[in-house]
């Protein structure tokens, strides 16, 4: 088996070819320029992470909504379900930028903070 | 009408005014003012909740509002002040702004030095005359953006996308995060216009099709939009008969390009370049009318945030300068031409007693190049495509080496031999 990933770390794009074994494990990995590019092109074959944006409703500021994020990066596939999650969350202002909305978001380690004062 | 004065005004509160306003502060003038027609500072990087921002100047990744903030913190530590939800509508050459709020009513500004930084504005469907009905359900880009982020309205559920830009591909992950559908984006290129890292993250991920060397040629509904037309190209981007295909859909978005918002500069005689919209602009970001600078997107389109911070402390630190010595001695100017495979250069002209930060972009991708900036000094580059600004700062040292009355910048590509070297 074999799988291409292109790079994100920096503006080059470099096409990283995985060779797969059996197992899905990687047997090998070429065509990274830099050891950043290994590092990236393993981890998003074995568990590709994002930093999840969004907004919530908000109550109180000048504005409805009020933008949010994941201070880490949180499991690819939990994106959906994440938004989802928040879907129903409101908060009151006054807000603060970097206030902790929800510890442990989903249970992945990261939380959500708000990304603006309101 | 309320008189005012300033020593430095700033039109426009987004990166580049505030980033403007903090350095000609630190100049030492009594009063810095900006002037912003929306409610709160920060202009757009306010509704680009995506993260991504920072990376250079922060060294870390920031949301658009965080970055914001940042700046906005800054400003209000200092005795900046700010007119919020006011107008300019005229700017004089004598640097007289004439602006209007629902507070002061109509106001005139007398200003020592001048900085615009009004930014763009988006092309719309006007601008590529897509044939079709006019239905509701067109909207550029960045306008269902702020609906979506900042006002909380799904512009429709079923969308395609005209243009790979950024900001398209941003919307493209938006729609879907909010329940919507994104059916397709169509790219008149045969790449992707955006960064590879937005294609990946907010196409890829979501399973979005990306159709390149294709375009939009009719809009179909009457009162919403209810499906549109998208056709492969040619090499001259004229349809080609039979490759029709109809994608039914209620919202069209266009990501098709920014337009420098120079309405005022061009009333108060700015001489303008046709290549980048902007303003034609010196070593210290002056433009032909003497105390008005420029800087940020309403000189050229930037990709990066950072950039136009960088950029904006520039023309404010000049600006402020010109404020407290009023008017600056007009050394020698030298040219700055665009050479092989340079689409633009800015700044346009330069002295010789400053170091000089050049922002530019290629026409072409390429590998393995040198930027050679007038023999000054040669930058080796991997790759260069025109979607990625280039800056190179040449310093007093180096412009002692100028001799005739202009300099060019342009692109050298490397035999194999050299590329090992």
């Amino acid at each position: 088996m074999h799988k291409t990933i292109i790079c994100t770390v920096c503006p080059l794009s470099c096409n990283v070819f995985l060779e797969l074994g059996d197992n899905d494990e990687i047997v090998s990995l070429t065509g990274n320029r830099c050891p950043r590019g290994k590092a990236y092109a393993a981890k998003e074959h074995t568990a590709p992470e994002r930093t999840l944006t969004t907004t919530v409703k908000a109550r109180g500021g000048i504005h409805p909504l009020l933008p949010v994020r994941t201070d880490k990066p949180i499991p690819k596939e939990m994106l959906l379900e994440a938004v989802q999650a928040v879907s129903d969350l409101e908060v009151e202002g006054p807000i603060r930028m970097g206030q902790v909305l929800i510890e442990d978001f989903l249970g992945t380690g990261s939380n959500l903070v708000a990304s603006r004062d309101l | 009408m309320k008189v005012l004065t300033a020593d430095t005004a700033v039109i426009g509160g987004g990166p580049a005014g505030l980033a403007a306003a903090l350095t000609a502060k630190k100049q030492g003038a009594d009063k810095v003012l900006i002037i912003e027609r929306n409610n709160e500072l920060g202009g757009i990087l306010q509704q680009c909740i995506h993260h991504g921002f920072g990376l250079h100047r922060f060294k870390q990744e920031l949301s658009g509002p965080e970055y914001a903030q940042r700046f906005i913190d800054m400003v209000k530590k200092t005795d900046i002040e700010v007119l919020l939800e006011t107008m300019v509508s005229e700017l004089t050459p004598e640097r007289k702004i004439y602006a209007v709020n629902s507070r002061n009513g109509m106001m005139e500004i007398s200003a020592k030095a001048v900085v615009l930084a009004m930014g763009c504005r988006e092309r719309t469907r006007g601008a590529l005359r897509i044939p079709g009905t006019r239905p509701a359900g067109v909207f550029s880009a960045g306008t269902a953006q702020r609906f979506m982020n900042i006002d909380g309205y799904i512009p429709g559920k079923k969308a395609v996308i005209l243009g790979s830009g950024d900001i398209g591909l941003i919307m493209a992950r938006r729609f879907t995060l909010e329940g919507a559908r994104v059916e397709a984006v169509v790219e008149v290129l045969p790449y992707a216009a955006g960064l590879t890292r937005n294609v990946v993250q907010c196409l890829e991920d979501f399973h979005i099709p990306l159709y390149l060397r294709s375009t939009v040629i009719e809009v179909h509904g009457e009162d919403r939009v209810e499906g549109v037309t998208i056709a492969e190209v040619d090499e001259a981007w004229n349809p080609i008969a039979g490759t029709e295909r109809y994608i039914e859909c209620d919202t069209l978005l266009l990501s098709v390009g920014l337009i420098p918002e120079n309405e005022l500069s061009t009333q108060a005689g700015v001489a303008v370049d046709p290549v980048t919209n902007g303003p034609i602009v010196n070593e210290s970001l002056m433009t032909n009318i003497p105390g008005v600078f420029a800087c940020g997107n309403v000189l050229h389109v930037h990709d990066l945030v950072d950039n136009v911070s960088k950029e904006a402390e520039r023309a404010g630190r000049f600006a402020g300068r010109y404020a407290l010595e009023q008017g600056e001695d007009w050394k020698k100017r030298v040219k700055v031409i665009a050479g092989e495979n340079i689409r633009y250069v800015v700044p346009h002209e330069i002295g010789l007693d400053e170091p000089v930060e050049f922002f530019m972009r290629v026409q072409r991708p390429d590998e393995n190049v040198v930027i050679d900036v007038g023999g000054l000094r040669s930058v080796r580059q991997r790759s260069i495509r025109p979607s990625e600004m280039l800056n190179i700062t040449v310093t007093p040292e180096m412009l002692k080496n100028v001799t005739g009355d202009s300099i060019t910048v342009q692109v050298v590509t490397l035999k194999e031999a050299e590329v090992r070297a």
